[in-house]
């Protein structure tokens, strides 16, 4: 079977975990083999909720989600399993074992998955940790470390098994404008030099389109912009520009939906 | 509140009772479906036996040989109006093998493993652990839930086995060297009334589904706590609540079945 451009493909895709109301509405995007594509919004907007959608932990109410042309499918738990071993992801705050020491978490995927003796897997995780700037770490136990160290421990899990598809969820969370740049040069470092796929949920504009070859903007549960970079500052849509430039209001209004102030407070009858 | 409200409101909860009891009951059905996987990586298991096996075993042991030693006053006070003191042993060794280890190393189980387990698991979740583990197509039932399981089905018969030991050690310490009774008499009539099979069995079944009941409702309050603070503060409590309420039900239970009167 030939390879598709694409590696996973969402197609008018709607969702929600309440069937009263859609977190995502007719969703449609593309995610090509060896990018980086970043999907950014505001808080609540249903990012992460994409990532779970491609991870199959939650099933579309409709539409189809590909990856590399095979459909998610999360009943078919030995389909996904197989899928979920080509694929590697960064959870906000690490979500690392903190019952094991750094090498232990970033052998983990290892020891579970391959018959390698340990000799080879000592050497593949300190050869992940190095690339994560973290060999020298590697006895440290989980409490231990700082915010900045756990996101890059968890980076090197996430490709200890040299998957296809990397997904970030919020990698730019909290960290001091330091371990910014590094998270942000190893995401584009590591998906370039493994010809991973990357896709990037997060908010951070400047570092996602400093890293990113593609960007999809998400609001009210729909696509409210796509494009590179540059296309996305370039827009005159009012949602990009409120969301790019940051401003506190426009078609995302900053008010939660209320009756006037003067009506609450009795000024007025 | 309206009369109609009220059917309302009694309806609603009834539900709710339902479906969670049902969602208990599909829990419990994974967990003994991923067992066998589990037993085919016994070191997890034995790594959660340690944890909770061993570490219970200073609590074990101090109120088992406290609860000895009361028992063997206590018989002492009332067998000596009749002029049965010897029987000392006897009796407190029936209590202990038939009630008292069971049911009291179930409950002390409850308090202290049953909680441990239930935060661990419930702060994993909170903090995303089995999550990532899924996400890494490694199924949290199989590495981390059964391993529990097992761990407390294997723990609590060697814990009930060991509070009655040294409850009897205590006992003995007590009637014999503190009251003096007869140390043959004692040794002796506890040999002649405990029956393997009727007492020593009939205890160890009992210690096997007391550590089911305790290790699955401590499991299934951390999984299903709310990923908070206060969420897995609740769960700890209700776990010590519903496993303590549990196991003297079921003792109720198997106490009728197994030592009925009836020929």
């Amino acid at each position: 079977m030939e390879k598709s451009d694409n590696l996973v493909q969402i197609d008018h895709v709607t969702f929600g975990y309440d069937r009263r109301r859609a977190v995502l509405t007719d969703m449609s995007m593309r995610f090509p083999r060896g990018s980086v594509v970043a999907i950014m919004g505001s808080s609540g907007c249903g990012k992460t909720t994409l990532l779970r959608l491609i991870g199959g932990v939650v099933r579309p109410q409709s539409g189809t989600i590909l990856f590399d042309r095979e459909p998610v499918d999360p009943s078919d738990i030995e389909h996904l399993f197989a899928l979920r071993r080509r694929l590697g992801m960064l959870f906000q705050f690490g979500a690392l074992f903190t019952d094991l020491t750094v090498f232990e978490n970033v052998a983990f995927p290892l020891r579970e998955h391959t018959d390698l003796p340990e000799s080879m897997i000592r050497d593949i995780v300190l050869m992940k940790l190095n690339a994560v700037g973290l060999r020298g770490a590697a006895a440290l136990r989980i409490a231990e470390v700082s915010g900045g160290m756990a996101r890059r421990i968890a980076l090197g899990r996430a490709i200890a098994l040299d998957p296809e598809l990397i997904m970030y969820d919020e990698p730019f969370a909290g960290l001091d404008p330091i371990s910014l740049g590094v998270t942000a040069n190893l995401i584009r470092r590591l998906n370039d030099a493994t010809g991973a796929t990357s896709i990037v949920v997060s908010h951070d504009v400047d570092e996602c389109f400093h890293i990113c070859d593609y960007a999809y903007l998400i609001s009210s549960g729909r696509i409210a912009g796509e494009g590179t970079a540059q296309q996305l500052r370039a827009s005159d849509d009012p949602e990009v520009r409120q969301f790019i430039l940051g401003e506190p209001d426009g078609p995302v209004h900053f008010h939660y939906p209320a009756q006037p102030l003067d009506q609450e407070l009795g000024l007025t009858r | 509140m309206s009369p109609v409200n009220l059917l309302l409101a009694v309806g609603a909860r009834s539900l709710r009772l339902v479906e969670s009891l049902g969602h208990a009951a599909v829990f419990f059905r994974e967990l003994v479906r991923h067992t066998p996987a589990a037993l085919r990586r016994f070191d997890l298991s034995v790594a959660q036996i340690y944890a909770i096996g061993n570490l219970s075993l200073v609590i074990i042991i101090m109120s088992g040989a406290a609860v000895g030693g009361v028992l063997a006053l206590q018989a002492y006070y009332a067998l000596d109006r009749y002029g049965a003191a010897e029987s000392v042993g006897l009796l407190v060794a029936l209590s202990l093998l038939r009630e008292l280890g069971p049911v009291l190393t179930a409950l002390l189980f409850a308090g202290r493993a049953g909680t441990s387990l239930t935060a661990e698991i419930g702060l994993m979740k909170a903090g995303e652990q089995l999550a990532a583990m899924e996400m890494m197509a490694v199924d949290p039932r199989s590495r981390v839930l059964a391993p529990r399981f097992i761990a407390g089905i294997v723990s609590m018969p060697l814990l009930s086995a060991i509070f009655s030991a040294v409850g009897v050690t205590a006992a003995y310490a007590i009637a014999v060297k503190l009251i003096g009774i007869d140390s043959a008499a004692f040794w002796s009539q506890m040999q002649d009334g405990v029956d393997v099979f009727k007492d020593v069995g009939n205890g160890l079944v009992k210690t096997i589904v007391f550590g089911i009941a305790s290790t699955f409702v401590a499991l299934y309050m951390g999984y299903e706590s709310e990923a908070t603070p206060e969420g897995v503060a609740q769960a700890t409590t209700g776990t010590v609540v519903i496993s303590s309420v549990t196991v003297l039900i079921l003792d109720f239970l198997l106490t009728s079945l197994m030592f009925s009167t009836r020929p």
